[in-house]
C-alpha cells in the first residue's frame, strides 16, 4: 500500500473524503481539500504523528479560475522523510482558518501569503505586510501585478510589536524603554531590524521587521527563462551560492524527470560541501565578531578566500558562481582542480582544530553562549527549525541521510547533534559539520567519476560551442532552444536539499511555457527567525545579539 | 618675510612664492618664543594654522595660497577615509573580503570602519537598496558630517542591477548623491580598491561635485 492510500484509509470516517482528491504526481503526494477542512486535517495529521513538520505555507494565483487562489501547505515527517502537500482553493476575498493554531511555524508564512497574494487567514493575529513596505498597495505576486511597478516608501515604520491576545502591538508600555536596533547596525547584518522594550537591560518584549532586502526573487523567476533564474538563486543565500543553484536545478530536473550524470553529481556534491564550509565560516566568524572576538574572523576569512579562489578557478566568479545548469554543470572542472580541492581540505582540517580552540574552548565565549536562549527539540520542530539549529537541539535530521541524493548514501560521514539547543551547541554543530564536509569532499575528490558533466538532451541543454559554430545541426539546436526555451511538462513539484542553514525547498509549478509559472522558495532561516521574539523575551539585550548571530540569518534568502 | 612684490612678479610663479611664504611663516612661528603663540605647548597643526593666518595677512587672501591649504587638507582627507559599510546584500559579503586579510583596505588608509554615521565620512553602499530601505539610507546619509563621500558598490547600488522589480530602488543615486560607481555583480575586491583610489584622486584634485551640492532629500515634504 502506498503512503497516500494508507493516508486515505486513515481519513475515511474521520473526514468527508468524498470531496477530497488524492493525487500522486512527479513523485509527490497531494491532497486537495475544501477550505473548511484545512485546520482540522492539519491538526489530525499532526496529532496522529504522521507529520511533525509544517515546512511551508504559500499561495498560488490562477486568475482565470473560478476560485482564484490556491493555498498550499507542505508537510514533512522526520521519521521516514515522507512529504504531503495539502491544497485548498479560495476565491477573491475568501478566507481560510489560520494554521498557526496547529503549528507556530505557519505564522510568517501566512503573513507572506497575505502580503504576496492577499489571501486571508482568519484568526491570524498579525496579518500585516511582512516583505513589502507598509505603504505598498496591492499584492505583487498576483499575475496581474506588473513585475516592475515600483511603489515608493518615504518613511520608516516607528517601533511596533506583534499583536498578542488582548494586546495591541502598536501601543508601547510607558514604563519600559523602547529601543530600535537596525537595520543599519553592525549586529543586524545591514538588513535586519529588531525592536525591543527594556526594563533595565532585560527584554520584556521584542519584535522584528524584515523585508529590507525583498528583491522580488519569486516574481523575477516568473519572468525569466528557466536557466536565467539560476543567477537569481545565487543571490538567495549568497554566503553559499552554489547550494542554491543546486537546489533549484535539482527541482527543475525532478520536474523534467531527468537524472544528471555521475560526474555532475560529484561536482555538485563538492561545490555544496565547499559552500557549507564557507557558510559556516561566515556564521562562526561574524558570530564571533558580534560577541567582540575579532581574531576568529580574520583567521577564518583567510580560508574562505581560498575557497573563493577555487571557485574562481572553476568558473571565473568568486561569490555568485552560477555554476550549474539544468541537466548538469555549465562546464567541466579545469585540470588539476580536484587536486587543488584536496590540498585545501588538508589545510582546512588543521584550521578547524584551531578555530575549535579559539572559540569553543575560549572561556569568554563559553560564558557568553552556554545556556543562552536554549530551544527544546519539541519547540524547534514546532517552529519549523531545520539544519544546524535543529540538530543543536538534539534532533538527528539531515536530508543527506534521510532522503539521500547525489550519492550521499555512499559516503561516510556523521551528523553531529547537540544536546541543549543553546547558542554554544549551535556553533558546536556548525564547526563539527565543517569537519564532516571535509571528509565528504575528500572521499568524492579521490574518485571523481569520468564521463560527461551534463546530459546531452537537445531540448534541455545547449550544444557545445564548437557544434554551434561548426555544424548546422548544432546551430539549429542552439537556435531552437534559445527561441523556444526549456519547457518542462505541465505539473508541479517540491524538492528540498540540505543547505547550510537547513532545508532549502523549491516549489515549482510549470504551465508548460518557457518560464516557471510559480517558484516558491522555502528558505530555512525564515522559519527560524520567526521564533526570535519569543526566544529572547526575558533575556538580556546582549544575549539577544548573540542569539541573532547564532541563527545565521542571511537576508537574501530571508527576504528573497 | 618676503614682500608683496614677489607676488606681483608674474602669475606663473605665484604658487611657488606663496608656498615659500607659508614655509617661512611656519618657521617663524615655530621659533616664536611667546607662550601661546609659538610651538611650545601647541600641536604642529595649530602652529601650522597660525602660520597660515599670518601668511594670509601678508598675502591678503591670494588664490594660490588657498589652493595650497586645500591641497594639504585634501591630502589628509583622502588618506584617512573612515568608511561606513552599508552592506545590505551579496556585495556586503564581498566587501568583507575587501576589509579582510587578503585585500586589506587598510593599505589605503581606510580601515577604520565605523557603523555610526557621525564618525564616518565615506558611505559604501554595498548591495541592493529596496524601497523599504530608501528612507533609512537617506537618514544615515543625512547624519554623516561633511565632508562626506558616497561609493556605490555593485550593479544593484548603482542601478538596481538585474532586479528590475517592484520593490527595488533602481540605484542608490535615486535618493542620495553618489560619487563613485563600481561596476560588477559583485565587483571583485580589486575593483572596489580601484573605486576607492578614484575617489582619492577626486578628493586630491578637489573636484567639484555638483550632484552633492544640489542634493535635496527626496523625502523632505517641504
Ligand atoms: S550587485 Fe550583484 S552581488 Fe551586488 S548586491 Fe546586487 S545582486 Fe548582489
Amino acid at each position: 500500500m502506498t503512503k497516500l492510500e494508507s493516508l486515505k484509509q486513515d481519513l475515511i470516517g474521520k473526514f468527508n473524503i468524498k470531496d477530497y482528491k488524492f493525487i500522486h504526481s512527479v513523485g509527490d503526494d497531494i491532497v486537495e481539500i475544501p477550505k473548511a477542512d484545512v485546520l482540522a486535517l492539519l491538526r489530525h495529521l499532526k496529532s496522529s504523528g504522521r507529520f511533525d513538520f509544517l515546512m511551508d505555507v504559500c499561495g498560488v494565483d490562477y486568475p482565470n479560475r473560478e476560485k482564484r487562489f490556491d493555498v498550499v501547505y507542505h508537510l514533512f515527517s522526520s521519521k521516514d522523510g515522507s512529504r504531503l502537500r495539502i491544497k485548498t482553493q479560495l476565491a477573491e476575498g475568501e478566507a481560510v482558518e489560520t494554521a498557526t493554531r496547529a503549528w507556530k511555524a505557519a505564522d510568517w508564512f501566512e503573513r507572506e501569503a497575505w502580503d504576496m497574494f492577499g489571501v486571508k487567514f482568519t484568526g491570524h493575529l498579525n496579518l500585516r505586510r511582512i516583505l513589502t513596505h507598509h505603504q505598498f498597495v496591492g499584492h505583487p505576486l498576483r499575475k496581474d501585478y506588473e513585475a516592475d511597478a515600483q511603489q515608493h516608501c518615504d518613511v520608516a515604520l516607528p517601533i511596533h510589536f506583534d499583536n498578542e491576545e488582548g494586546r495591541d502591538g502598536n501601543v508601547l508600555d510607558e514604563n519600559l524603554v523602547p529601543l530600535n536596533i537596525g537595520p543599519s547596525h553592525p549586529a543586524m547584518h545591514g538588513t535586519l531590524r529588531v525592536m525591543v522594550e527594556l526594563e533595565g537591560e532585560t527584554i520584556r518584549r521584542a519584535g522584528c521587521e524584515i523585508g529590507y532586502l525583498h528583491r522580488c526573487f519569486e516574481k523575477m523567476a516568473e519572468t525569466h527563462p528557466y536557466n536565467q533564474v539560476i543567477p537569481y538563486t545565487d543571490r538567495l543565500n549568497y554566503c553559499s551560492a552554489p547550494m542554491n543553484n543546486v537546489g533549484y536545478c535539482k527541482a527543475v530536473e525532478k520536474l523534467l524527470g531527468v537524472e544528471i550524470p555521475p560526474r555532475a553529481q560529484a561536482m555538485r556534491v563538492i561545490l555544496c560541501e565547499l559552500s557549507r564550509i564557507i557558510d559556516h565560516i561566515v556564521a562562526v566568524g561574524t558570530g564571533g565578531v558580534d560577541l567582540g572576538a575579532l581574531t576568529g574572523f580574520f583567521h577564518l576569512f583567510t580560508y574562505r578566500e581560498k575557497v573563493y579562489t577555487l571557485f574562481e578557478k572553476l568558473c571565473g566568479a568568486r561569490l555568485t558562481v552560477s555554476m550549474t545548469r539544468v541537466g548538469g554543470m555549465a562546464q567541466d572542472a579545469p585540470e588539476g582542480w580536484f587536486d587543488d580541492v584536496l590540498a585545501f581540505c588538508k589545510d582546512m582540517r588543521g584550521q578547524v582544530d584551531e578555530i575549535t580552540k579559539l572559540m569553543l574552548e575560549n572561556k569568554i565565549f563559553i560564558k557568553r553562549t552556554q545556556g543562552v536562549t536554549p530551544v527544546s527539540a519539541k519547540e524547534a520542530i514546532e517552529w519549523g527549525y531545520t539544519g544546524p539549529l535543529l540538530r543543536a537541539c538534539g534532533v538527528n535530521l539531515d536530508l543527506r541521510k534521510l532522503t539521500p541524493y547525489y550519492g550521499y548514501d555512499q559516503l561516510n560521514f556523521d551528523v553531529p547533534v547537540g544536546t541543549n539547543g543553546d547558542i554554544y551547541d549551535r556553533y558546536l554543530v556548525r564547526i563539527e559539520e565543517m569537519r564532516q564536509s571535509i571528509r565528504i569532499i575528500e572521499q568524492v575528490c579521490k574518485n571523481v567519476p569520468g564521463g560527461d558533466y551534463t546530459i546531452r538532451d537537445k531540448g534541455i541543454v545547449l550544444p557545445d560551442k564548437k557544434d554551434v559554430y561548426g555544424n548546422i545541426e548544432g546551430l539549429m539546436n542552439h537556435f531552437m532552444l534559445i527561441i523556444k526555451g526549456l519547457r518542462p511538462p505541465v505539473g508541479e513539484t517540491y524538492d528540498a536539499t540540505e543547505a547550510a542553514n537547513g532545508e532549502l525547498g523549491f516549489y515549482l509549478i510549470s504551465d508548460g511555457s518557457g518560464t516557471p509559472y510559480r517558484l516558491k522558495v522555502r528558505p530555512p532561516c525564515f522559519a527560524i527567525y520567526q521564533s526570535f521574539p519569543t526566544l529572547v523575551r526575558g533575556t538580556m539585550i546582549a544575549d539577544a545579539i548573540a542569539t541573532i548571530a547564532s541563527m545565521n540569518l542571511i537576508a537574501g534568502e530571508l527576504d528573497r | 618675510m618676503s614682500s608683496k612684490n614677489s607676488m606681483n612678479n608674474s602669475s606663473d610663479n605665484s604658487a611657488s612664492s606663496s608656498s615659500d611664504l607659508l614655509r617661512s611663516a611656519l618657521v617663524d612661528s615655530l621659533q616664536d618664543p611667546t607662550p601661546g603663540t609659538g610651538y611650545a605647548g601647541l600641536t604642529p597643526d595649530v602652529a601650522l594654522h597660525q602660520a597660515q593666518l599670518r601668511a594670509g595677512e601678508d598675502l591678503s587672501r591670494s588664490f594660490a595660497f588657498t589652493t595650497r591649504l586645500e591641497a594639504v587638507v585634501a591630502w589628509g582627507r583622502k588618506n584617512a577615509l573612515w568608511p561606513l559599510p552599508y552592506g545590505t546584500a551579496c556585495c556586503g559579503i564581498e566587501l568583507m573580503s575587501v576589509m579582510g586579510p587578503r585585500y586589506d583596505l587598510a593599505r589605503f588608509g581606510a580601515e577604520v570602519v565605523r557603523f555610526s554615521p557621525r564618525q564616518a565620512d565615506l558611505l559604501i553602499v554595498a548591495g541592493t537598496i529596496t524601497e523599504k530601505m530608501g528612507p533609512v539610507l537617506v537618514q544615515i546619509y543625512q547624519q554623516m558630517l561633511d565632508p562626506k563621500y558616497v561609493l556605490s558598490m555593485g550593479a544593484c547600488a548603482s542601478s538596481g542591477g538585474f532586479y528590475r522589480a517592484y520593490h527595488v530602488l533602481q540605484g542608490a543615486d535615486k535618493v542620495i548623491p553618489v560619487d563613485v560607481y563600481v561596476p560588477g555583480c559583485p565587483p571583485t575586491p580589486e575593483a572596489v580598491l580601484d573605486g576607492l583610489m578614484v575617489l582619492q584622486k577626486m578628493i586630491a584634485n578637489n573636484q567639484p561635485r555638483p550632484w552633492k551640492e544640489n542634493w535635496k532629500s527626496p523625502y523632505d515634504k517641504a
